[in-house]
Formats: structure tokens, sequence, C-alpha cells
């Protein structure tokens, strides 16, 4: 096992069903400080199963999860995020109907006066630093006091990211951040990841675009039906065998070729 | 959406609908409604539908108590919810207030013991059971996993039944003066914008409004960001069975009497009136300044029908047709947005 102490993530045994389907299979994972990553696979691989159980949204039916050495066990989403962990749904996670800054300080608005759930927001102030945080990850958006709805993927797309980025996180997850986005907005995104690495914030990227995934991951995990089929560092491989592994499959390029 | 990565894609080119206030449109259809009453007025009965004091009276207090209730129903439907127990609820909630607003001058008082009491006690009365009975909602809601629809409805049969059981049937009245002023001249009126004022404050200014929002809007998205939404839905039931209580302390003073049968269908006003006013029932959109309107609109109907001598049952036909055509048009304006 690698020092304890660079290890800021790690899995044993994570395992969860629902009902009879088997979802995630004695899943062995472990991350690293400042390191970027992927989780590539089929659909219905895992990916986002995993995704749930270390972000508190579902919880496992058995197995382990330690952060920063700790064990750790999130039963709601708020947990998670509150041990430092943010995550990028696939399903983007935004409210159509708030504005900008509402939906990146959504769960932790900034507060003019304090009183349970009727404390008074300071949106002054959460415009303010909404445009600080935007400004960084140079997207345009016109005006922050539209609906989120009214925006396009790739605008939304970026809120999303950037509320994730933006309060101060040990760990980002993003499941599948460009799957509806044109190209320019996908090169965006991929900026964005970049701006984390020379952070040093650790980063879980799931993806379908191989091309993406070797531009920007230090290593890529392989989930197949479930199970954790490999670990390979980026440099050390190429799309062929990446391929094979997620279809199980000797050069399996020929058949899934979309994937590059 | 498809067209549109190349610019980045936000709209630039706004439609005027887009400069005006949001609540105008509303205010025209308010508008044109009383001057179609006014003019129908001028030709049917020869004589001014909008200019006449006891008519407006009578619309105003009539409004202020659905108003009160539409408040509490604009929340819940923000928040992508529905209230069927409403009406129920102002019964219950209704006889229970009046029972602690008796005169002792009255020898059968529902508590003999507990007449000429200071007024502060039936209104507390009121709307302490209206929490009790907006908290159950909001519990087998919010805790239970009931959908809305179903719970309430449960709320609706069940409230009635205790407003029967609680006087076994019979209604209560003579009572104290003070009690009586709640539902005169222009307190209920101003009850009723009281009431709409902080709650258009807490929904545009709270985490609470925020929250009421964000749970309507993407309820998944809310409880992922970390807000609990079981709390909170229980906090929105709580605090609308409240203001049906209120509702049924001015109702019950106004009329000087509560039974069991009060508030019959008045659910379905307040629900008119709250989707009249524009607030969406697919959750997520929606205003208290846009109820008020709705109310007014509602009440202008009600008794211009009443005021062109036209029967309760077409009142009624009407107003169907003006909830389902409500309905309509917010789900066409959905469709539309969600293409673009
Ligand atoms: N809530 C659920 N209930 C039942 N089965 C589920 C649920 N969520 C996911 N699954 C199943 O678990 C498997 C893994 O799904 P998922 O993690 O979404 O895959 P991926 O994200 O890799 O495409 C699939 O077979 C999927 O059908
Ligand atoms: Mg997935």
């Amino acid at each position: 096992m690698n020092n304890q102490d660079d290890i800021i993530l790690r899995t044993e045994n994570l395992t969860k069903r629902y009902g009879g389907v088997h979802a995630l299979e004695e899943a062995n994972f472990t991350l690293k400080k400042g390191e970027h990553v992927a989780i590539v696979g089929d659909n219905g691989a895992g990916k986002s199963t995993f995704v749930r159980q270390i972000t508190g949204v579902e919880q496992p039916s058995s197995g382990d999860i330690f952060f920063e050495g700790q064990r750790v066990e999130f039963n709601s989403p708020l947990e998670a995020r509150e041990a430092g962990i943010e995550s990028v749904f696939q399903d983007l996670a935004l409210c159509n109907d708030l504005d900008v800054p509402s939906n990146l300080f959504l769960g932790r608005e900034e507060l003019l006066f304090k009183f349970g759930p009727f404390s008074i927001l300071d949106e002054k102030k959460m415009m303010q630093k909404a445009k600080e945080v935007l400004e960084r990850t140079a997207i345009k958006i016109p005006n922050l006091s539209n609906h989120v709805g009214d925006m396009s993927g790739g605008q939304r797309q970026c809120v999303a990211i950037s509320r994730s980025a933006s309060f101060a996180s040990k760990l980002i997850i993003m499941d599948e951040p460009t799957a509806a986005l044109g190209v320019q907005e996908t090169t965006q995104v991929e900026n964005i990841i970049r701006g984390l690495k020379e952070q040093g914030v650790p980063l879980i990227l799931i993806s379908h675009n191989l091309r993406q995934v070797f531009n920007l991951v230090d290593k890529i995990w392989v989930f197949r039906r479930g199970r954790i089929v490999g670990e390979v560092i980026a440099a050390e491989t190429d799309g062929n065998e990446i391929v094979s592994m997620i279809t199980g499959m000797q050069d399996g390029v020929h058949e899934k070729a979309s994937y590059i | 959406m498809t067209s549109s990565s190349s610019t980045g894609g936000y709209k630039t080119v706004k439609s005027w609908k887009d400069w005006l206030p949001k609540d105008v449109s509303i205010l025209m259809v308010l508008l044109g409604t009383v001057f179609i009453f006014e003019v129908l007025g001028w030709f049917i009965a020869e004589q001014s539908f909008i200019f006449n004091t006891q008519r407006l009276t009578i619309i105003i207090l009539q409004m202020s108590i659905i108003g009160i209730i539409a408040i509490g129903v604009t929340q819940i439907i923000i928040m992508a919810g529905i209230d069927l127990s409403s009406g129920s609820a102002l019964a219950f909630t209704g006889i229970v207030a009046a029972s602690f607003a008796q005169t002792s001058e009255y020898t059968r008082a529902v508590y003999p013991a507990l007449t000429d009491m200071p007024v502060l006690l039936p209104i507390i009365a009121g709307i302490l059971v209206g929490f009790v009975l907006g908290g159950i909602n909001g519990g087998l809601i919010g805790y239970a996993g009931i959908p809305p629809f179903i719970a309430t409805l449960g709320m609706l049969v069940a409230a009635r039944g205790l407003a029967r059981w609680y006087t076994s049937g019979s209604q209560v009245s003579f009572f104290i003066d003070d009690y009586a002023i709640l539902g005169s001249g222009i307190v209920p009126v101003i009850i009723f914008l009281t009431t709409a004022m902080a709650f258009h404050l807490l929904l545009r200014y709270t985490r609470y409004g925020r929250y009421t929002y964000a749970i309507g809007s993407n309820e998944q998205a809310a409880r992922v960001a970390g807000i609990n939404i079981r709390a909170h839905k229980l906090l929105v039931y709580t605090l609308a069975g409240g203001l049906y209580g209120l509702a049924a302390v001015v109702e019950t003073s106004r009329t000087l009497t509560a039974q069991s049968g009060a508030g019959m269908l008045y659910e379905l006003d307040a629900i008119a009136a709250v989707v009249i006013g524009g607030t969406s029932l697919m959750g997520g959109k929606g205003r208290i300044t846009g109820t008020i309107i709705g109310v007014c609109i509602l009440g202008v109907i009600t008794s211009g029908f009443t005021f062109l001598g036209i029967g309760s049952f077409y009142t009624n036909i009407v107003k169907g047709i003006i909830i389902v055509a409500a309905v309509a048009a917010d789900q066409y304006s959905n469709n539309k947005n969600a293409n673009r």
C-alpha cells in the first residue's frame, strides 16, 4: 500500500445492491492527494453508483469508505459536502427557476441575519462572490440574475462546476460533466478541470470521452459490470487497451470505436 | 439549445413581455374582468357594478378570507405541493377558535368555565390547531413520503369529521365583542394584506423562501445541495395550516357563528386564485403579489355573476373552466420554455 498520508480517499470492498441488481461489487479504490483520475466503463458499469455511495446520496450495502485516513459514513449529501467532497452530478443538479448566485450558494447562503429557516439572505454579497467565482472560470454569463433554466447547457454546467470548485473543497467528483455539451463548452469545462489540477485539488472524472480522459488525468480506473477491472497510469496505456478492458474483449476497439 | 453553442446561447433579444413587471398581465386580466362586468352592468342591470360600496365591501370581505388561505397555498404550490384540506381545516380550526370566544351571557357555551376570555385566546387556539393540522400534512408528506394530493385528501375528510365531532355537530356562536371585531369593517382586509406582505417578504428575502423555490424547482438538486427537504416540507405545510386557522378566526367572526360545514370548497377557490395568479402547479414559480390579484379576479367573477343574477351553478361551471384554462396556459408556457 502507498504511504497512508498521501491518500485522500480509499474504499474497501464497497458494494451496492439494488434488490437483486449488483450495481457495485467490492470496489477497492484509492485516490492520492492532488491526483486527477478518470473512471471509465460501459453504460451500467456502476460508475454513477460508485459516486453516489461516496457522496452520501446513497448508503452502501457493505464495505467501507476512508476519507483523509478516517473511516466515514455519509448519511446525506450534506455530510459529504461538509467533509469537503463536492460533486457535479450527471443530471445537472441545478434549480432552473433560480438565478446563478442562488444556485451557487444553495444550501450555504450568505446571511445578513441568522434566525434558523427565517434567516435573511445577503443577496448583494452572494452576487458579488458569484461574479468573482465566474470571472475566474472565464465563462461568459451576461446576466447572473437570469434563471439558469434560460441558459445554455454549457453555461449551466459551468455554474454547476463553479459551485463545486468555488468552495474550499478537498475532493471534486464530476459525473459525465461534458456529456450534454457542445465542442466549445466542453473545452471550457476542460479548462476549469486543468485549473483545478494546478490548484492541487484532487478530482474524479467520469467520462465516456477517452480522448478527454487521456488529456486530463493521471490515472484511469476501469469499471465493468459493477467491478473494478483495472487501474492504469494514463501515460503507460493507450485507447485500445482501455477499450479492451471496458468491453472485456481483446481488440474491442473495432466494436466499440465510438469511445474514441 | 442546439443553435446556441456558438454564441454561448443566452437570449439577447427580449420580447416586450420580458420588460414588464411580472404581474402586469394578470392585472390586465383583472381590469378586463371588471370592465366586462361594468359594461354588462350598465346594459343589463342599468347600474354600475364596481362603483357600489356595498358590493365592493362584500367582494373584499369574501376575498380576504380566501386570500389568507391562498397565501398558504401559494407557498405550497411553489414547492410543487398541493393542499386540498384548507376548507375542512378552516371548519375545524374555526369551531375550536369559536369555542374559546363565547360570552358568559350565553348559558350553553361549549366551555362554560372559559367564557369571556381575552380575544387572544381564541385567535391563538385557531392558529395552533391550524399548525397541528398543517404539521400532520407536512409530516405525512415530508417524512412518510405520502404524495401531497393523497395526504391532504385524507386531511380534507378527517378535519371535516373532527369539526363535526368537536361539538357533536352543533354550531358555536354568541361571541365576545372583541372577537366579533376581527371580521368586521376593514379588519379582515388589514389581516389579509399584512399576512400577504409578511409571506411576500419571507418568500423573497429569507432562506425559507429560497428553499421553497429550490425544492419546487428541482427537489433532487435541493437535496444534493444539502437542504433538509423533509423538515422544510413540514415547516411549509405547518405555516400554511396556521394561516387556515387565522382565516377561520376571521370567517367565524364575520359570520358570527362557527359550524362544521364551513369552508366547503374553499380549497378549490384558493387553488384557483393561486393558479390564476400565475403560480405554476409544476413548482418553482410564483409570487404572493400574483395570488392577491388572482384572489381579486375570483372575487370579481363570483360577485359579478351574483350581480347579474346568474345562478351559482353557472358560477361554479365558469370557475371550473377558468381553473383549467389557467393550468393549460401554465402548461403551454412551460412547454414553450422547455423547447427554446
Ligand atoms: N436506483 C436503482 N435501482 C435499481 N437499479 C439501479 C439503480 N441505479 C442504478 N441501477 C443499476 O445499477 C447498474 C449500474 O448503474 P450506474 O451506476 O448508473 O451505471 P453507469 O453510471 O456506469 O452507467 C445498472 O445496471 C443500473 O441499471
Ligand atoms: Mg452514469
